[in-house]
């Protein structure tokens, strides 16, 4: 009939001031995109995704979306979106993420992400970028997988993790210096071979 | 052959990624290859990583494809190349949910994890664990508790980790590897001893002698891992809020000593939880503000952020403590970052003193429009604090905040704003008209109807009061014109107040309401009608009733009865009185809201708890037939807080019977209590009719049990009664682990605190937006005036608050706010007394009687020991019900 008063609601809280409830699991998120635009999101990395954060994949596209346009303009490491701590960084085109809830400890995803993008790096030999991370995506996969299980922080020493990996980053095929390399080794190999031969000659020889 | 595949699937990709136009179909095809002998890794990997690449992507796969491919894939267990190998193992995890009949690759799996290949044994525990259910555990449980202690730290961890994870599909099996994780605890490797200390906690949190044991060990013996001293933190902080005791135990000085740590993260850690810990002294806090002080100017932006978000929660408890850091935030308010700069203002404007909050604020609005919605939403909640604190500085705020308003933004953001609007308006009776100017100016061009309609009935309850009303009209019609029907709706009913109120006015309202009659929408029509012809009669009591207050019973108690009414038909017309009455809203302490994800909760109508207790009354048999319930009382403690058992009594008045619900948590942990009821003698007429005993009461789980008296009918004065109350129930000693109780018990009781019947719990709050015309309705022949004196009150504050908690009527129009300095004060309260018998037994039937107050609480002079004292106006009105 007439308009029943509207008491101001206050949302409950409670989840900010609550204690972090003792867990490994500590990340939420963890993924990569490339900067041309908007259809950056068609072709991410959705490396690991707490399937309790954003079940479908039209909700994370959204939060990507809402992140990457809230953090690419200026490298500033950190951010809070959506009641989320995402921290962040950025190389030539690529962005990398990792994201915890507000409560977690900052320095924790730090953590992950040093050791994400370290790897990362080491393993394209410094050449972070999205044609060269594309060629070795599956090196990608190996890497993220190694740092984090289902949430939980397996490893933060880049160097441990490219040691677990193993894998050659893909020089392209046809690039002259590969070539070249391929041949040198090939003639090493050669000589090598030759060289074992000869004394092996020598050795039957002198017996 | 591997350059003509890489040239074409170059060719296809656009030349610059090889992802980008994958069709499922094509790379299942391709898939087939799997099945060539000798086996190409190098394709192999390819298509396997295009295949992952698609599942990330959320393309959906459908069991039988995925199915044919992932056996298809199982053939390439066959080629020794890792990469291949490693990306096998991927696939399989990625597929374990999708595809059917995984398990058979738990052999390969079981072989390669046991195998002397070390760079398989972890990623293949950590595939196999992803496919193994309940039934299959069992088979691979030995392999698992030796790759727990292996020396392998990467196979440790995989089975640690995944056993994790495992917890939650079984947690029997998982807790029979706890003496496996222990040792692996005290491993070298801080991974390791991360993971060993997270499953150990998660298989013994339930057990708290063993957490602190657990705790204990590793406090004394040292950790390695900065992440396992952020766990032990974690657990540490947890288990001191647990207790509730004082912070001279060992395990706040082991946090206290984790602010030593070489490790920033444990130091934050640490800090942090030290800051969140409920009644922390000044003292305790130092040195955690002192160690974030000094990460303030850290280079690293992610340190300063965590350290200002910290001191920024400080600043709400304790604002003195962060005093010391105010340089340091000052160099942070230009940071680049402006979440950091956000927060170190926000926490600035809470430390800081009242002369430089000017200067803050024209610092925050020149990057205001750079930060996220969240962000904003904490400014706004900051200066809302601020003009609570200084209210002398409502004009720079309110200037402040009319220009967020016109800002882009979303809705919380809005939202926000104008909540924060509203409560300087409430709070500054002189910000009242720039503030409602302010609003008048949003909704011209609002998108947010629930804002919107919010505004308008603002505008609605406080425009008629203002010096002008008339130039609110203006504004109010333009939304009749623009908007929304219920934007439309809403302005309708401000518009009738409008009228209601000010009879200069009246009729310019009418002919405009004449106009929103011929709306396309029926509910604006309805209105408009309706309106129409309740401000033709021009009666006072009229308005009254249906244009300022409106309906004073709960909207799902009048859905519910409306529902039961068509679901059996009667003669009898439809009675308002069978439905419960609304709670007055209980004002909650308004509490400082860091930014959190609060779009992700909505908002529901939900139940007042008083419609909760009904409907639990209700589907008790012995309370059928008592009628709405009318009142629930706040609970009261019958117990102090650390006894064997702990009640709490929850009182609801009836028309004519009290229930008595008592709420009892059995702390023992060796007694099972049956039959519990508790005895009730009262000191009046009251009569006790019956007792509902709670069945069975286990350890720590909180049960009700209920006593129904009976008002005495005769003495309607005596509305105040003692009970003295006795809780009684039958022991069953158990074992304490199981929880398995004795087969024989032995009856017992408990002796409670007495409990209290006021007039309190016989009075139902009332909220009248608009007291004035309340008290007019009712008229002067109900009136009686009464004096009386408070001899022990000494100040206007407490009397106020007393005669409120005494009479138990909601105080309107804010007059429960005391201003300072003045030595008298009317206090308005309202709230609906419930029937007195005796009145129910003559011949007025169906009488309500509505009790309005107007308290003219006076003390002569402040400062002295005088009491203070208390002319009451009553009106005390007794009429048929407005509603038959």
């Amino acid at each position: 009939m007439t308009a029943q008063s509207c008491p101001r609601q206050h949302c409950a809280t409670t989840m900010d001031s609550a204690a972090l409830e003792p867990s490994l699991y500590t990340v939420k998120a963890v993924f990569i995109l490339d900067n041309d635009g908007n259809k950056t999101l068609q072709k991410n990395l959705k490396n690991y995704y707490d399937p309790e954060l954003y079940p479908s994949m039209k909700e994370q596209k959204n939060f990507e979306l809402n992140v990457f346009n809230k953090t690419h303009k200026a490298d500033n490491e950190i951010a809070f979106l959506e009641g989320m701590t995402i921290v962040y960084k950025s190389s030539i085109d690529l962005f990398f993420y990792v994201v915890g809830s507000a409560q977690e400890n900052e320095l924790m995803l730090m953590a992950v992400l040093n050791c994400l993008f370290e790897s990362v790096s080491q393993m394209l030999r410094k050449n972070v970028e999205k044609r060269t991370l594309l060629d070795n995506m599956d090196g990608v996969f190996l890497v993220v997988d190694e740092i984090i299980d289902g949430g939980v922080i397996l490893e933060s020493d880049p160097q441990q993790v490219i040691e677990k990996v193993n894998y050659r980053a893909d020089d392209s095929p046809l690039s002259e210096q590969s070539v070249a390399q391929h041949i040198t080794e090939k003639l090493a190999l050669t000589s090598n071979v030759l060289q074992s031969a000869k004394e092996q000659i020598k050795w039957s020889i002198l017996k | 052959m591997i350059k003509k595949f890489d040239k074409k699937d170059e060719e296809s990709g656009s030349g610059s990624n090889p992802f980008q136009h994958l069709e499922k179909s094509a790379v299942l095809q391709e898939a087939r290859i799997f099945n060539e002998t000798p086996i190409n890794p190098r394709r192999c990997l390819h298509i396997l990583t295009k295949i992952i690449y698609l599942l990330n992507q959320g393309e959906h796969f459908g069991t039988t494809e995925a199915t044919e491919a992932f056996f298809a894939m199982t053939r390439l267990f066959q080629s020794n190349d890792q990469t291949l190998r490693r990306m096998c193992y991927l696939t399989i995890k990625e597929m374990a949910n999708i595809s059917e009949d995984v398990i058979i690759v738990t052999s390969s799996l079981t072989k390669d994890m046991t195998g002397k290949e070390d760079v398989y044994r972890g990623p293949a525990i950590r595939a196999l664990c992803r496919i193994t259910d309940t039934t299959m555990l069992q088979a691979i449980e030995r392999y698992m508790k030796q790759a727990i202690v292996d020396k392998v730290p990467s196979v440790s961890s995989s089975a640690l980790v995944s056993s994790l994870h495992m917890v939650k599909m079984s947690f029997d099996v998982v807790k029979r590897w706890v003496n496996e994780a222990q040792e692996a605890a005290s491993s070298d490797n801080i991974m390791v001893q991360y993971h060993a200390l997270g499953l150990l906690y998660h298989l013994r949190k339930n057990d708290r002698l063993a957490v602190t044991k657990m705790l204990n060990k590793f406090t004394k013996s040292g950790l390695k891992s900065p992440f396992a001293y952020c766990m032990m933190i974690r657990i540490a902080s947890k288990l001191l809020e647990e207790t509730e005791g004082g912070h001279d135990s060992p395990l706040f000085d082991f946090i206290e000593s984790c602010l030593r740590n070489k490790h920033e993260m444990v130091v934050y850690e640490a800090a942090s939880a030290i800051v969140h810990m409920p009644n922390c002294t000044a003292r305790e806090l130092a040195p955690a503000v002192s160690v974030l002080q000094l990460f303030c100017s850290s280079p690293k932006a992610a340190l300063r952020y965590a350290a200002v978000r910290t001191l920024n929660k400080v600043a709400m408890k304790h604002p003195s403590a962060v005093t010391a850091c105010n340089l340091d935030l000052e160099n942070l308010i230009t940071d680049s970052n402006r979440s950091i700069a956000t927060l170190a203002i926000t926490t600035l404007l809470k430390t800081g003193s009242e002369s430089s909050v000017d200067r803050l604020m024209k610092q925050i609005s020149s990057f205001v429009s750079e930060i996220s919605d969240e962000f904003k939403v904490v400014v706004v909640q900051a200066i809302s604090a601020l003009c609570q604190k200084y209210p002398r500085k409502h004009s720079v705020m309110m200037n402040f905040l009319s220009n967020m308003l016109r800002d882009d933004g979303g809705f919380e953001y809005k939202r926000a704003i104008v909540d924060c609007i509203i409560s300087i308006i409430e709070e500054n009776p002189e910000s009242k008209e720039t503030g409602l100017a302010h609003l008048c100016e949003f909704i011209e061009d609002c998108e947010h109807t629930v804002l919107a309609t919010k505004i308008l009935h603002l505008l609605g309850k406080e425009g008629p009061r203002t010096p002008t009303p008339s130039k609110y009209i203006r504004f109010i019609f333009n939304r009749v014109v623009l908007e929304s029907e219920a934007v439309r709706a809403a302005a309708v009913s401000a518009l009738a107040k409008f009228g209601a109120q000010n009879d200069d006015l009246l009729p310019s309202v009418l002919v405009l309401m004449k106009r929103c009659m011929m709306d396309s929408d029926d509910e604006v029509r309805d209105r408009a009608t309706f309106y129409m012809n309740v401000l033709q009669q021009k009666q006072k009591a009229l308005n009254a009733a249906y244009i300022f207050n409106g309906l004073s019973v709960s909207v799902p108690g009048l859905e519910k009865s409306l529902h039961q009414y068509t679901l059996e038909p009667s003669e009898k017309p439809f009675d308002m009185k069978t439905v419960p009455l609304a709670t007055a809203p209980i004002t909650e302490q308004k509490t400082e809201i860091a930014p959190v994800a609060t779009s992700k909760l909505p908002e529901k109508l939900a139940p007042s708890r008083q419609d909760i207790y009904q409907e639990q009354l209700a589907a008790i048999p012995e309370f059928k037939g008592l009628g709405p319930l009318f009142k629930s009382s706040e609970p009261v403690q019958l117990t102090e807080a650390e006894t064997e058992y702990v009640v709490r009594c929850i009182k609801h008045t009836f028309a004519n019977h009290m229930i008595f619900q008592f709420d009892c948590t059995n702390t023992l942990n060796d007694q099972l209590l049956q039959r519990v009821l508790v005895q009730m003698e009262p000191s009046e007429a009251y009569e006790v009719l019956n007792y509902v005993p709670a069945p069975s009461l286990p350890y720590s789980q909180p049960s009700s049990c209920y006593s129904l008296v009976r008002l005495p009918e005769d003495d309607p004065t005596a509305v105040s009664c003692t009970f003295s109350c006795t809780m009684k129930y039958l022991v069953r000693d158990c074992d304490p682990n199981t929880g398995e109780p004795d087969d024989d018990g032995y009856d017992d009781e408990y002796v409670l605190e007495d409990l209290e019947v006021t007039v309190a719990d016989h009075i139902q709050k009332v909220l009248k937006p608009n007291f004035g015309a309340a008290w007019d309705e009712i008229g002067d022949d109900n009136e009686k005036e009464e004096t009386f004196a408070l001899a022990t009150v000494r100040t206007l504050d407490e009397a106020v608050n007393n005669i409120i908690s005494f009479l138990g009527m909601q105080p309107c129009e804010r007059s429960d706010k005391v201003p300072e300095n003045k030595n008298s004060h009317v206090l308005f309260l309202a709230g609906i007394l419930w029937d007195p018998p005796a009145v129910d037994n003559d011949s007025h039937a169906h009488l309500e009687p509505i009790l309005w107050i107007s308290a003219l609480v006076s003390s002569p002079r402040l400062s002295t020991a005088t009491a203070c004292s208390v002319f009451a106006l009553c009106h005390y009105f007794a009429v048929s019900s407005l509603f038959t």
